[in-house]
């Protein structure tokens, strides 16, 4: 274990010249406050990692904290665990870029823990031990549910996992230029500490210290840009309407409906939804995977068991939930903040995704680029970000370790025979093995697009194990057959689909783009309105099959457009223009767009030569097959059918049997575990 | 381990412990159902009633951006309603049933 730790340390220290050399948002002279900022939260998590580990030696203290953690305690770690770098920094920028459509969006993230409250967080407590497969196993057949649901634990993770390496490794990149390969080794070697040495007790503050920072950050921000205007909603509203970068924004979004739209209504279009999400069928699946995904989740199922009680359980699901919608409803400040303060269009300038927004809003609010509390801010919403996927990753490698741990090793191969220490050495080994995957996983995907991933694994999530627990609990006639059958269904129909749908990478379209980049377009005729187009039917809505009409929503009429230069010339003229400017202001615009210019140039040259010569898909299509970017809709049903059918057709008798004691003790917590004794 | 053996099936016909779960069913039933339905009114509302959303009722504030808010008060009432009910109700009925349980054969 020291090896490893040793190996990496020295990966890190070899590659460490490079680390300054990138740019990111922080600007030199202003780095060191970054990693001063860092220090001090690394510093005060080894510390608490250092406290736990003296207090972690038995099974139930690696896995579940010894079930100590009170419920106040453990709500904020549900939330530490659950407000990832997505959610933080994503949602606070498709809100400053889209306006409403990115706090709808945020919605379902907490309707999800209502799922969570009601029919997970208590049976789970009373019932379970450590894992998703000590629940299965109560009444189904223990080494093929233990099995089963090992597999699928692992599953879920390692997509989850793969978005919060390489979408962290990023993150750190553009926010202080730290090297890929540090960042995501950096990550991986912090994690592992955390949880070999100090398991879920160092899990646990890490992700209640992570939680408390991002909450305080947030409110501070939220402080300085609300307090601006009296703290009044449609005052505050007004300005981001009023706002000309806004109204600018929302004309590029919606391309040729903007043309007959006065300034006032173009802002005001900001307040109203669908500029970002477009497929109203979409979006079901999408709140279908999150609303039964949460409760699925194995890294959530198992801070239910570090509480001593059900009780616990349930004040930490409302602790969770205040925590985590106080949150989101501060995000709607930060995002339409940072689009009045910093700008929709310098966001989306460091990062399309936006997830520059409320760093750089932070940024501001200290007192802009050049300052050094604002650089201080900075340094401080970045160290949070840092410490948010650090936090995260922790708890998803603690829940794939715990199921080959505890399921696979001890369950399954040991036939619940293993001495205490040998579970302890197999919970550590397997921490190590699969937090080295992770760091693995985080390079070899680097560069890819990993965004769907996390959806992806809410949608299995969905579809797979929330109707196994969830039949288990409540479903009298559900047995080993039914679980087995559902959990597989619903996983695999989870993830063929989105391999066949438009998450995936499609040469064809990619080099199109890229040949638009280089090499312009062609002038564009006048077109007429067209009204929407309704699909034929409602499975062409899902599936491109021959013979459907697609569904398109109305186009307004649109004037005749001049043909678009390719890259090359258009930086030959913006050259051209620099030589005869004198204003500075203008210089600096126009060696901004020169700057743009030859980043999309150079891009669309590097996606030509990646693609040059493919034609189709990693599932070997040409355009999407699956017209859904969440496949929630399909794989949750068919996951549920598949428990109930094949429930009924087979018998299983100890399924049978186990269910008067499941249900009294999931509903009484009669002989539930313990806390154990300190 | 030293726990008591239980006569669950016994248990589970008591009729204590058979009120709990008709009480405590219905009421989780109609609580998720109506969460889940008030739940997706947002984005099919967002999708095929845009006019509504857009009708602004205080300053630039519109019904979709106050829509958009109540779910996250609906979402913590739905949360405070359990807890409040849970802890009062539903825990007092569980500690009748497990301070006999194990008479109960």
């Amino acid at each position: 274990m020291n090896l490893k730790l040793i190996g990496g340390a020295a990966a890190l220290a070899a590659v460490s010249s490079l680390a300054f050399a990138g740019t990111g948002a922080v600007a030199d002279e202003f780095k060191w406050m970054t990693f001063a900022v860092f220090g001090a939260i690394i510093a005060l998590t080894m510390y608490v990692t250092y406290w736990a580990a003296r207090q972690t030696h038995s099974t139930s203290e690696f896995y579940a904290a010894g079930r100590s953690v009170t419920g106040v305690q453990n709500g904020w770690a549900i939330a530490g665990d659950y407000l990832s770098a997505a959610s933080f920094l994503g949602i606070a920028g498709l809100i400053s870029l889209y306006g409403y459509d990115g706090f709808m969006y945020s919605v379902g993230w907490l309707v999800a823990y209502i799922t969570v409250l009601l029919v997970i967080a208590e049976p789970c407590r009373n019932i379970g031990k450590y894992t998703l497969g000590d629940i299965l196993a109560f009444r189904n057949q223990p080494k093929a549910s233990k099995t089963v649901a090992a597999l699928s634990t692992i599953t879920v993770s390692t997509f989850y996992l793969t978005a919060q390496m390489v979408g962290g490794g990023v993150l750190i990149k553009t926010l202080i230029g730290i090297d890929y390969y540090i960042s995501v080794i950096g990550v991986g070697i912090l994690m592992l500490t955390y949880v070999v040495f100090g398991g879920m007790k160092a899990t646990t503050w890490v992700q209640i210290i992570k939680a408390v920072l991002l909450v305080t950050a947030s409110i501070l921000l939220v402080m300085f840009t609300w307090g601006q205007y009296g703290f009044s909603l449609p005052g505050f509203l007004q300005a981001v309407v009023d706002n000309p970068g806004v109204q600018k924004q929302v004309a590029k979004v919606i391309g040729d409906a903007a043309l007959n739209m006065s300034p006032e209504e173009l802002g005001q279009r900001f307040l109203e939804p669908g500029l970002f999400l477009k497929n109203p069928i979409d979006q079901i699946s999408l709140g279908m995977a999150l609303v039964l995904g949460t409760a699925g989740m194995p890294h959530i199922l198992m801070r239910f068991f570090t509480v001593p009680t059900a009780q616990d359980a349930r004040k930490s699901v409302i602790w969770a939930m205040a925590i985590i919608g106080g949150f989101y409803v501060l995000t709607l400040f930060l995002g339409m903040g940072a689009a009045i303060n910093v700008g929709s269009a310098n966001i989306a300038g460091l990062d399309k995704g936006g997830n520059m927004a409320a760093p750089l809003l932070a940024q501001y609010v200290g007192g802009g680029a050049d300052s050094m509390l604002g650089n201080l801010f900075l340094a401080f919403v970045a160290a949070v970000a840092f410490a948010t996927i650090v936090a995260v990753v922790a708890g998803l490698v603690l829940a794939a370790a715990s199921a080959m741990a505890h399921d696979i090793y001890v369950g399954v191969i040991k036939g619940d025979h293993a001495s205490p220490q040998e579970q302890v050495i197999a919970a550590r080994v397997s921490s190590i093995i699969v937090g080295i995957l992770a760091i693995y996983v985080g390079i070899a995907a680097e560069g890819q697009n990993v965004a769907h991933l996390v959806a992806l694994a809410f949608a299995v999530a969905a579809s797979s194990n929330l109707p196994a627990v969830f039949l288990t609990l409540y479903w009298k006639r559900a047995n080993t057959y039914g679980i087995v059958t559902g959990m597989v269904v619903g996983a695999v129909t989870a993830i063929a689909l989105v391999m066949i749908s438009p998450n995936m990478t499609y040469p064809q379209a990619v080099i199109k783009d890229a040949k638009k980049v280089l090499e312009g377009e062609p002038m564009q005729p006048a077109k007429e309105a067209k009204p929407a187009v309704v699909a034929s039917s409602f499975m062409c809505e899902l599936f491109a099959m021959e013979g459907c009409v697609k569904s398109e929503p109305a186009k307004p009429a649109s004037p005749e457009k001049a043909a678009k230069p390719g890259a090359a010339e258009k930086l030959a003229k913006l050259n051209e223009k620099l030589a005869t400017l004198s204003d500075e202001k203008e210089i600096a615009a126009v060696k901004k767009d020169i700057a743009a210019t030859e980043k999309a140039k150079s891009k669309a040259e590097a996606d030509l030569k990646t693609f040059e010569g493919q034609t189709t898909s990693m599932a070997g299509l040409e355009k999407p097959f699956f017209l859904l970017k969440n496949p929630g809709l399909i794989s949750i049903p068919l996951g549920f059918l598949c428990v109930i059918v094949f429930s009924l057709a087979f018998r299983d008798k100890r399924a049978e049997e186990m269910w008067d004691e499941l249900y009294v003790r999931q509903n009484t917590g009669i002989h539930a575990e313990g806390a154990s004794a300190h | 381990m030293s726990k008591p053996e239980m006569n669950w099936a016994a248990i589970d016909a008591d009729p204590r412990f058979q009120a709990l779960h008709k009480k405590k069913l219905t009421f989780l039933w109609s609580l998720m159902i109506f969460s889940v339905v008030y739940y997706f009114l947002l984005p099919i509302g967002a999708a095929y009633f845009q006019d509504l959303y857009k009708i602004k009722v205080w300053g630039p504030v519109n019904v979709g951006i106050l829509f958009a808010l109540s779910e996250f008060i609906v979402a913590w009432t739905i949360a405070a309603v359990y807890a409040k009910r849970a802890n009062r109700e539903f825990d007092a009925m569980a500690a009748e049933i497990i301070k006999d349980a194990h008479n109960i054969k």
